[in-house]
């Protein structure tokens, strides 16, 4: 078996989530040849062949682009699977490979079993075993899902492609400002998620932030809502946490807030919801109202 | 402009799941539905269009059994001018690839400038269909985005990165765009809108008029996944569990 793997390079550097493809590969026994659109320099830790665009010509976003230069990989190597992240950057492109492959794609696989893959569905309250029904196919895989594996030095082959995207341009980066807040200092952060019905009720968690001496957190509902500025967004799409102890209120525990937070030392999850999938990371689970329960633990902790 | 919204109906998913009696899906019975909330963002974002430019027709798409209708009639109050619901009892048995199918053949006749959907859907968060529909129908296409503005037969969008970055988008039109949360803040129907949705247009479709694909994934089974961590769980009364608690982080010298 023959795995292409897609690597992404970000902000100057080989996004770890490669070696997550490359621990994928180990775990499917399989040989494995990877492509980046990057800088022709880099250097993977990988013990195989990798394709190299330069990032100068083919730019960081370029769907038509980066599709074109994957399939003419693909068209040398005959991988049976071509494998990305489940990122921004791999479900944009993942389809539009899978559609010109003449390929079915399977997406965010967590887990490999004998028979197939294994994929969330509804917010990974359960999950599914699916397997491709054409010989070949694209995958994309749960970031944080496999332990990566770093090992080797790579064989670097340039690669080219004369095609040009008329129909989209891509024109830059914004980065959302961090407003003084630095929540991956924080040693202890209590976040409210959608869970608090309302605006005003983020007062009642802010009280236990500061009862607690930590800082005040959000998932991603709450930011979208204008209840909270993005800087307190904690998840793949704000800020990725560690802190000694993370409180989440009223968060159910979407994957991208998971994964920004669930490498702290200690969690404490309250939730109506006892199947909520936060429930996966928590050391401790409070089945309550949050706006029950977190008033009396801010003054008892207060008093 | 001509501008085609496609919706998914899906379970709220704070409900408790159960496997189907077929092992493949979720059980559908006894369930509340609702919009998608991905594709709520674009719905909400193709009305808006509507108010800033006039001259916009706005068609909503949904696939699945009956109550899918209802889907399309809310979107229907919140200012889109039509619906095609395309009946599909087994719509859950499909995959991403044939759900795509049957959008591209129901749209690729009609030249649409701009297809609004949503980045994925709640259930099944394949994150495919509309990618693959702009494949199939050689369309622009640009995922997940969180800020969209329109002007001289282009489109400017931001699609959302990881780390609280954006990139910037310029893209030609005929464009799918798909939708990430935040996008927009959509509105309430108001009563007089949801009286007026009853008299629009509701085609109904046979799902054979469009698919003619084979799947290219096949679900074996669904499941329930095991508990991965055996965290200690709370239940009672607030004031004593609020003690055990404080208890647990005191001894675990956390606080």
């Amino acid at each position: 078996m023959k795995l292409l793997l897609v690597g992404e390079y970000k902000n100057g550097n080989i996004d770890d989530s490669f070696y997550e493809l490359v621990a994928f590969a180990g775990k499917l026994g399989a040989e494995a040849v990877a492509f980046f659109v990057a800088p022709t320099d880099i250097k993977p830790e990988f013990n195989g062949k990798v394709y190299i665009a330069d990032v100068e010509k083919a730019k960081e976003y370029n769907p038509k682009v980066h599709r074109d230069l994957i399939l003419k990989v693909a068209e040398k190597e005959n991988p049976d699977y071509i494998v990305l992240s489940h990122s921004s950057y791999g479900w944009d492109l993942a389809p539009r490979v899978a559609y010109k492959w003449d390929a079915g794609q399977i997406s965010e696989i967590v887990d490999v079993d004998n028979d197939g893959f294994v994929v969330p569905f509804c917010n990974a309250k359960l999950r599914r075993l699916l397997k491709p029904n054409t010989g070949k196919a694209v995958l994309t895989l749960q970031s944080g899902a496999f332990a990566p594996a770093k090992e080797g030095s790579a064989s670097v082959e340039t690669i080219d492609v004369d095609v040009a995207d008329e129909g989209l341009e891509f024109t830059g980066f914004e980065i959302v400002e961090k407003g003084g807040v630095d929540l991956t200092k924080a040693e202890i952060i209590v976040s409210a998620g959608r869970g608090v019905g309302k605006k005003e009720n983020i007062e009642i968690v802010e009280k236990l932030a500061k009862a607690m001496g930590g800082e005040l957190g959000a998932s991603r509902p709450v930011v979208d809502a204008g209840w909270l500025p993005p800087e307190r967004q904690v998840g793949t799409t704000g800020q990725t946490v560690a802190p000694k102890l993370y409180v989440a209120c009223g968060i159910s525990g979407a994957i991208q807030h998971l994964a920004g937070m669930k490498k702290s030392n200690f969690i404490v999850a309250i939730n109506k919801d006892k199947d909520a999938p936060i429930s996966e990371v928590a050391d401790v689970f409070v089945v309550a109202d949050l706006l029950e329960l977190v008033p009396i633990l801010t003054e008892k902790l207060s008093s | 402009m001509n501008v085609l919204v496609c919706v998914k109906q899906v379970p709220d998913m704070e409900s408790k799941f159960t496997v189907s009696s077929d092992g493949l899906w979720y059980d559908q019975s006894d369930l509340t539905y609702k919009i998608n909330e991905y594709d709520e963002y674009a719905v909400e974002e193709a009305v808006r269009l509507k108010e800033k430019l006039g001259d916009v027709t706005i068609t909503v798409l949904s696939i699945g059994p009956d109550r899918v209708k209802e889907a399309i009639r809310k979107a229907l109050a919140l200012g889109a001018d039509k619906g095609a619901h395309i009946k599909d009892d087994e719509a859950h048995l499909k995959d991403p690839f044939q759900i795509a199918t049957i959008i591209s053949n129901y749209a690729k006749d009609k030249n649409f400038d701009i297809i609004f959907t949503g980045m994925q859907s709640e259930d099944r968060g394949s994150a495919q269909v509309g990618a693959l529909v702009a494949e199939m129908l050689n369309m622009n296409c640009v995922t997940t985005i969180v800020d969209f503005e329109y002007g001289d037969g282009k489109v400017n969008v931001k699609r959302e990165l990881e780390g609280g970055i954006k990139a910037k988008v310029t893209a030609k039109l005929p464009v799918v765009l798909t939708c990430q949360l935040g996008l927009n803040t959509v509105r309430y129907p108001t009563l007089p809108n949801i009286m007026k949705a009853k008299r629009k247009e509701l085609k109904e479709f046979n799902v054979s008029e469009f698919l003619n694909v084979d799947p290219k994934v096949i679900t074996l089974k669904a499941f329930v996944p095991e508990k991965k961590k055996g965290g200690i769980v709370l239940e009672g009364a607030p004031d004593e569990i609020a003690d055990k608690l404080i208890n647990i982080l005191k001894e675990k010298a956390i606080i």
